[in-house]
């Protein structure tokens, strides 16, 4: 009973955050960066930030997630960094050579006012970026945002350093630009399949897919074959059109894209559910000319075949939801399209949008839905909401395991970190044949539930 | 839109000189914004006509990330947008940061995106002692920095520190020395001493600007000289200052002397001769 002290009554809190629903920029920052081939991500701040950013992404996909760091000491944090990052950066390519290196800051660095920008030029005008090598850059300071922002800002670097700007006259290339946002690599796989399947060419970065869930060969690769190229980065200038998904993670990206490129843009959500995998596709086909083809189609009808059968177990469940907008705005409107209602949902990445979408979303279908971002929506406020009137499921990263235990309430595991379960990097949560794997994750811990708590008259071997 | 930050020694007049000149600039007709970048929230009191401006990062403690840029940007004289980064109290916390947080916040909500400012000006606390206080002067900020300086040894210094500053940050940018403005403090020499230092520094003395009390007397009745004694000499000066920023095209990067070679001009120009 871990948490068997949390009390229905909510308080009014001013300062305190309890269990917050969200984790430092740089994290999502180098998880952003392995998504570029070849990358290897550089933490200019102290030693601890780099080990914690690291084992963080590895503790959730399984993989082993390399980074160099500046290693501040206390006359770094006086004397400025750039000394250290130079070094750095003259160390990485000579040692690891990687293709490109991607920095982000943290706090100290951002704090005593380091210029990433400055810095970086400073290491290519003496030399120490080898012909043909790549810096990007993001300034990513914890105190402010999420992980969400950290990514959406690498993101953005990436853009507005490698973007091609287009000559004056030139027409756009046939392609579109793709801005994932921070998905799991399975889901990066995915949206590579729909583009191929519907004939699309793109060019989609981050992709971590065959970075963050490289086959095991026998040997190891420092530099797994996945990831973004820079040369298809670099063209993502040249684009007719961006697709950003999800406004938190990817919008930066898009809108850098249109500025120094004028690559025109949509944001749309995540295509998690029905609908929002409905508007990407309808979009795609919208700006390419090109027909949502039959097998599509058809995964999109198998996936409506399976709500319809399992109506009965879906209809009126109650779910808390906690996790990263992108990812709630997207799932909250699919469960209430189900008939589910998503009652309770947190998220510690602020941006005012949230709630106003939420509104749009749940507004009229769950009006008794409570949700809340930014500092103090957190995984206590969530846990007491549930406290007043319980739910029948819980959806969102592995911290939720507690109230899970202490309350009996079934669990699915979304979202990031995912430290104690498997499966996310290799099957997709996004497209049609991920709202399958969501209504077969959700059904299998509701049937479980139901089976286990059935009196022996009940308890049904066909369901 | 130009961009422009002035420097200079603690307690040089920097903040005085800005206003002023921004009155001048605003007499001819020119949109100007002024981006207060001192804790002491003082770099917009005589064109407000108080220290009616709550600064920016008060707001953001207060109300969050819900700021308005309307809740920060004040009208002032002539039409002036003014607006006051603000930090903590002497001793605590961390000004520089400060500063970036503040600038990152205008440009968020879009401070500089009007098209018809001609001017924007950050008057910056004292020296470049920190990351956070060349913030402005980071690519894509500031174009043009102006120094202001007397013949005092100390602000003579500063002045020279500010152009090593400024030297870093020219090599990734497009930070340029616009020149210095002598606000003189009466020193012997004065205006040749500073004319031969911004020859060695490779820059220009963009004009010397005598003492006056009538700076003080419409200081305390919180107004600029244009604003409080339009037909005063001093108020003449501001213009000329003001004209001479606005038609100046001389911007380089400095060459900052070494510590002996400034103190022989003192000892060639100053009281020691």
């Amino acid at each position: 009973m871990f948490l068997k002290h949390t009390t229905a009554e909510v308080a009014d809190r001013k300062a305190l955050t309890v269990n917050p629903a969200k984790t430092c920029q740089p994290v999502g920052a180098m998880y952003a960066s392995l998504g570029i081939h070849g990358c290897l991500p550089h933490s200019h701040g102290s030693q601890g930030c780099c080990a914690y950013h690291r084992s963080s992404l590895t503790r959730h996909y399984k993989e082993p997630v390399m980074a160099g760091t500046s290693s501040f000491t206390e006359g770094s944090s006086v004397f400025g960094g750039q000394g250290n990052l130079v070094q750095a950066l003259n160390n990485m390519f000579t040692v690891y050579k990687p293709d490109v290196v991607a920095v982000h800051s943290t706090c100290l660095s951002e704090t005593i006012g380091d210029d990433l920008g400055q810095i970086v030029k400073k290491a290519i005008d003496e030399g120490k970026v080898p012909e043909g090598k790549t810096v990007v850059y993001a300034s990513t300071p914890s105190y402010i945002g999420s992980h969400v922002t950290g990514f959406a800002n690498m993101c953005a670097g990436m853009a507005k350093q490698l973007a091609e700007v287009p000559a004056e006259d030139a027409a756009p290339l046939d392609q579109v630009n793709i801005l994932p946002g921070w998905v799991e690599p399975s889901d990066m796989r995915e949206i590579k399949r729909i583009m191929k399947t519907m004939g699309v060419p793109f060019v989609m970065y981050p992709d971590t897919s065959d970075v963050l869930d490289a086959p095991m060969t026998g040997h190891h690769e420092f530099y797994p074959k996945g990831g973004a190229t820079i040369e298809e980065i670099k063209s993502s200038g040249l684009s007719k059109a961006t697709l950003a998904l999800g406004a938190w993670g990817s919008e930066a990206a898009a809108q850098e894209l249109w500025k120094k490129c004028r690559v025109p843009y949509e944001t749309l959500d995540l295509p998690i559910g029905i609908k929002a995998t409905d508007r990407f596709l309808s979009k795609l086909s919208e700006i390419t000319g090109t027909p949502v083809p039959e097998s599509l189609t058809a995964e999109r009808g198998r996936a409506l075949d399976m709500i319809t059968d399992m109506q009965n177990y879906l209809y009126g469940k109650r779910v808390a939801l906690w996790g990263d907008p992108d990812q709630l705005l997207a799932l909250s409107e699919f469960l209430a399209d189900i008939d589910m209602k998503p009652v309770y949902i947190v998220s510690g990445t602020p941006g005012k949008k949230f709630m106003k979408k939420m509104e749009g979303i749940l507004g009229d279908v769950v009006p008794e839905a409570k949700f809340k971002n930014g500092e103090r929506a957190d995984m206590f406020l969530m846990h007491q909401w549930i406290k007043e009137e319980g739910v029948d499921l819980l959806m969102g990263n592995s911290y939720g395991k507690y109230i899970s235990r202490d309350d009996d309430i079934p669990f699915v595991r979304m979202g990031f970190p995912i430290y104690d379960r498997v499966g996310h990097s290799y099957f997709p949560t996004v497209g049609y044949m991920g709202a399958i794997r969501i209504l077969e994750k959700m059904l299998g811990v509701i049937m479980d539930k139901q089976d286990r708590d059935a009196p022996e008259e009940k308890f049904e071997l066909v369901m | 839109m130009r961009k422009i930050a002035i420097y200079g020694k603690g307690g040089i007049g920097k903040s005085t000189t800005t206003q002023n000149t921004v009155a001048g600039l605003a007499e001819m007709g020119k949109k100007v914004m002024v981006v207060g970048c001192d804790p002491k929230a003082d770099s917009t009191r005589l064109l407000l006509g108080g220290l009616a401006q709550k600064t920016v990062l008060d707001t953001l403690r207060e109300e969050g990330e819900d700021v308005e840029l309307e809740d920060i940007v004040k009208e002032g004289y002539g039409k002036t947008l003014c607006t006051e980064s603000g930090g903590p109290e002497p001793g605590v916390g961390c000004a520089g940061r400060g500063i970036i947080t503040s600038i990152n916040l205008l440009e968020q909500l879009g401070a500089y995106e009007s098209d018809d400012i001609d001017f924007a000006f950050y008057d910056v606390l004292g020296d470049v002692v920190c990351g956070g206080f060349a913030m402005p002067i980071r690519e894509g900020k500031a174009e043009e920095i102006y120094i202001v300086v007397s013949g005092e040894m100390m602000a003579m210094y500063a002045a020279n520190n500010i152009c090593k500053g400024i030297v870093k940050y020219a090599d990734a940018g497009g930070v340029r020395l616009g020149g210095l403005i002598c606000n003189s403090r009466m020193v012997d020499n004065e205006k040749e001493m500073i004319e031969e230092l911004a020859k060695k520094l490779g820059t220009q003395m963009l004009h010397f600007v005598p003492r006056d009390n009538m700076v003080q007397r419409a200081e305390i009745n919180r107004k600029t000289v244009i604003d409080f004694e339009p037909t005063h000499n001093q108020a003449d000066e501001y213009r000329t200052l003001a004209k001479k920023m606005a038609e100046n095209t001389m911007l380089v990067i400095p060459s900052p002397l070494e510590i002996e070679e400034l103190e022989k001009l003192l000892v060639d120009f100053g009281i020691a001769s």
